[in-house]
């Protein structure tokens, strides 16, 4: 069987580009892959007998590509599309990578992006010197000067209009907002010039810039500071969003979304930056339209993204112990949305519940029904569910603000409910 | 006893403490032991740094709670490794130095006064007369005849194409139109100033300076008529033009937005130490946007060698300079945001040129921004949308129109040093008449752009979700042909 080389030749160390389309349509390897049911036990049997390793179930991601274990002997690739959990503990005696917290995980990747490309350049408030608020940058402005990581006066439309200036005459900026509130300063440039400005000028001018920064709802932030952004930002043509989740994702997102010749916008979360867990030594740069296979299952899909995955994986234990199956799949790509591992998933379960941060009216799961009412309306047992935040501004109050988050309990009943049908 | 004798030392330690304000005592020389010390206040110049240790005030700003006399009075004494001049005794003020963080050079006060509206005068700047003739005193910039008929020629060349776009948008040929009726000098004559490697964000009625970069007839045709050899591929309204070939950017609708843009881009250009700046063109109104202030104040943080030209032309579509701003203008903002700037005739070319070229090489050697404020008058409507006969006098039109116009100053000017006569003027007329009619009839003969166009370059490359939505837009198109225009290709 051709699996093992296709592995090998799919993952070792590719930058993995180009949209689903392009994975989906000419190359016969994926189609090859496409055509192997997910998570079914016989292909993790067939594929540990082949490289003589015990693969454990719950990784395969949504091409069904096999993960390999860290210590595996026989394939040294780098092929995990699939992160492992730090609470479940780790699958195999890891030693190979290195542990990071995940605004390390994420500084490693810009650090090796400027090293790599001198055009890279960061630009946002308290980059420089502080090192950024949440220290993503710490210790970069030393290594790579002031200009390259560039303090800017506070005018979030301002410095991201400059970032768009300086992207169209060949810089490739990133620009930190220091909250992704604050970005809506920023959303007359964002809106009207920088996924506008490749398309009206004929394709003359390209904005490969890269803009990110903490969202979501936090510890007691107050409403302007747990704002979800990717809500208000998901209609803007010319745009890329993607949201990171774990140290794993948010590395290769980053390299991805710099490497990108699109405007992308990198969600990532408040409360995820001290997540610990241990990623490969290997370079790597992960799809930006692709979503991630968390645990395959057969009851129920659930479509989850940024912090929800995490609350997921918590009610996941509690369903698994009730008996039932999910599978997760943290969709990473918030537009495009990757229908196509999202279809797949479909059409095994039958059943989907969606798990997001965002308002009720207009979110990231409103767009994720419509599309998936669209395309698998014929797959679906059950309405699709979903579970979003209230349309109330964030409180302060702690247990007010608990309220506003969808909770593991709130998940577990809602799966237990769209399973009786 | 002891009680007065300790009386009196403490009274003479108040005197040499900084609570004290006294007159200035020399310091005895001190033997030269200093360790290196912090430099606690960088902010301050050396010189007040001198002068406050040869007043034995205390080099650390201390508040009255802290009064350790001993400590503030040792580092002073080390501090002093060499004999300071002598201060003169009189002339001194009493006024402690300023030492907050906020401001440079400054001093206080006991006088209660604010400061006026009223800037300072800028004066401004031009050297030809009304009657194109050379002010006295003044010095003419260098320019060859061959630059000077380059730059008449571009300005009659554009009033002719302005005149024939606005009365093709009038026959309906295509929907928008702008002209620049009163300010072809002040576009010209800045981008004639200017190399070729600048990169140049405009507004809106800056094609004078596409134009001058080379930007041909035909292509300012293809662009009004959004064909598909548009090189924006027929996706902006007219007049929005953008060739990267020429570093002109696309322009973009919203007002000010380019301003940031070319700070941006000046910084990229600082970054790979380019011989080039970035040049911004805007109106009066655009200076209040939030973007034009944000861009100024990013602009001299940054050191960005960027040209931020202001056409202040009088207007706002209808609201008057008095509804815009209370500024006397725009060149006396910029000191507000550390910035040099200048305010030009807009409409003596001679002017213009000449401070642009100056501000340009201050910009790119000195790695700072400058802005030019050019004053001109806005003798077009606003656009074709727009009649401008309903909110501003006839005579006062006609007045600018008819006695102030640049374009006739320049000419004035030529024909002065005899380069220029007016047979060639007709004949370079009904010239640029007919090329601009050829290429007008051209563009209207070509092919609209194809239907593929609408999905390319949203992205690098067509995502499946636009593919998707193409195939539908195809399908209702082949359902119903008879709704689709039949001379569009797909």
């Amino acid at each position: 069987m051709e699996s093992t080389a296709l592995l090998q030749k799919v993952t070792a160390g590719m930058a993995f580009r180009g949209t689903p389309a392009s994975l989906l349509s000419s190359s016969s390897a994926s189609s090859h892959v496409a055509r192997i049911k997910l998570g079914s036990r016989s292909v993790i049997r067939a594929v540990s007998r082949l490289s003589g390793l015990t693969v454990k179930a719950t990784h395969l991601n949504a091409y069904g590509f096999g993960t390999m274990p860290h210590n595996s002997t026989a394939l040294k690739t780098v092929n995990k599309a699939v992160a492992v959990k730090t609470e479940t503990g780790s699958t195999a005696t890891a030693q190979q990578g290195h542990e990071l917290l995940l605004f390390e995980a994420l500084r490693e990747g810009l650090e090796e992006e400027m090293e790599r490309d001198p055009t890279v350049c960061v630009i946002g408030e308290d980059v420089g010197h502080y090192g950024g608020s949440y220290k993503v940058t710490k210790g970069m402005a030393e290594k790579f000067g002031d200009l390259r990581l560039l303090d800017t006066p506070i005018a979030e439309n301002s410095f991201t209009g400059m970032a768009i200036g300086a992207a169209m005459t060949g810089l490739r900026p990133i620009v930190e907002g220091m909250n992704m509130g604050f970005l809506l300063l920023a959303f007359n440039q964002i809106a009207n010039n920088c996924g506008m400005l490749h398309y009206t000028s004929g394709g003359q001018f390209t904005i490969p810039i890269v803009i990110r920064g903490p969202g979501g709802v936090g510890k007691q932030l107050g409403a302007e500071h747990s704002q979800r952004l990717e809500s208000y930002f998901q209609s803007v043509p010319g745009l890329q969003m993607v949201a990171c989740s774990t140290p794993y994702n948010a590395k290769g997102l980053m390299k991805a979304a710099i490497r990108s010749e699109n405007p992308v916008i990198l969600f990532e979360h408040v409360l995820l930056y001290n997540l610990k867990e241990r990623i490969p030594d290997e370079e790597y740069v992960l799809c930006l339209e692709e979503a991630e296979l968390v645990r395959p299952g057969q009851d129920i899909t659930i479509l989850t993204y940024s912090r929800m995955r995490h609350h997921v994986l918590q009610a996941v234990k509690t369903l698994v112990s009730k008996g039932y199956d999910p599978e997760v799949i943290d969709i990473r790509s918030l537009k495009p949305f990757d229908l196509f591992a999202i279809g797949n998933s479909v059409k095994k379960t039958h059943k989907v519940l969606i798990v997001e941060e965002c308002m009720r009216t207009g979110g990231i799961g409103a767009s994720l029904r419509a599309a998936i009412m669209e395309n698998f309306f014929d797959e679906l047992d059950a309405p699709i569910g979903c579970l979003s935040s209230q349309d109330v501004p964030t409180p302060y109050a702690g247990p007010l603000e608990d309220l506003t988050v969808v909770q593991p309990p709130q998940i577990v009943f809602a799966v237990e409910q769209l399973c009786k049908h | 006893m002891a009680l007065i004798r300790r009386a009196g030392r403490s009274l003479s330690m108040l005197k040499r403490s900084s609570l004290f304000h006294g007159k200035q005592k020399k310091q005895r020389q001190q033997p030269i032991v200093s360790p290196s010390l912090p430099n606690l206040t960088p902010h301050l110049p050396s010189s007040l740094i001198r002068l406050q240790i040869n007043t034995t005030y205390s080099a650390i700003p201390r508040g009255i709670s802290s009064c350790s006399f001993r400590s503030s009075y040792i580092p002073n004494r080390l501090l002093t490794s060499e004999a300071q001049p002598k201060l003169p005794d009189e002339g001194i003020d009493d006024t402690q130095f300023l030492d907050f963080p906020g401001v440079k050079n400054t001093a206080f006060t006991c006088d209660l006064k604010f400061v006026s509206e009223k800037s300072e005068e800028v004066p401004c700047y031009r050297v030809l007369s009304e009657l194109g003739e050379p002010v006295d005193g003044a010095k003419l910039p260098q320019m060859a005849d061959a630059l000077a008929l380059r730059i008449y020629e571009n300005m009659i060349t554009l009033q002719v194409m302005d005149y024939l776009f606005y009365e093709a948008q009038r026959q309906g040929r295509f929907s928008f139109y702008m002209t620049c009726s009163g300010e072809e000098a002040a576009i010209v004559a800045s981008a004639a100033a200017l190399s070729n490697e600048d990169v140049i964000f405009a507004q809106y009625r800056e094609q004078g300076a596409l134009m001058w970069r080379g930007f041909d007839l035909q292509e300012f045709a293809h662009q009004c008529y959004s064909n598909s050899a548009d090189y924006g591929k027929g996706r902006q309204m007219p007049i929005h033009y953008g060739s990267k070939k020429h570093n002109f950017v696309t322009i973009s609708s919203p007002i000010a937005t380019q301003l940031s843009h070319a700070v941006g881009a000046a910084y990229s250009l600082k970054m790979d130490r380019k011989d080039a700046c970035a040049v911004t063109y805007f109106g009066d109104g655009a200076t209040s946007e939030g973007d034009f202030h944000a861009a100024m104040n990013f602009a001299a943080v940054m050191e960005a060698p960027v040209l931020f030209i202001c056409r202040n032309n009088g207007w706002a579509i209808s609201t008057p300079i008095t509804d815009q701003y209370r500024s006397d203008g725009v060149a006396t903002k910029s000191r507000a945001y550390g910035m040099r700037s200048i305010c030009v005739d807009g409409n003596d070319a001679l002017a213009v040129y000449s401070a642009v070229k100056s501000a340009r090489s201050m910009a790119i050697s000195e790695s700072r921004p400058i802005l030019i404020e050019v004053l001109t008058y806005r003798v077009s409507h606003h656009s074709t949308s727009d009649d401008s006969t309903k909110y501003r006098s006839g005579e006062e039109l006609s007045h600018w129109k008819v006695m102030r116009d640049p374009v006739v100053r320049f000419r004035r000017w030529l024909e002065g040093n005899g380069w220029w006569n007016r047979q060639k003027d007709t004949e370079l007329q009904s010239h640029s008449r007919k090329k601009i009619i050829a290429a007008m009839m051209n563009a209207e003969s070509m092919k609209k752009p194809p239907l593929s166009d609408l999905f390319t370059d949203v992205y690098d490359s067509i995502p499946t979700n636009l593919k998707e939505q193409e195939s539908y837009v195809r399908e209702a198109v082949a359902k119903n042909p008879n709704l689709y225009p039949s001379d569009v290709p797909l």
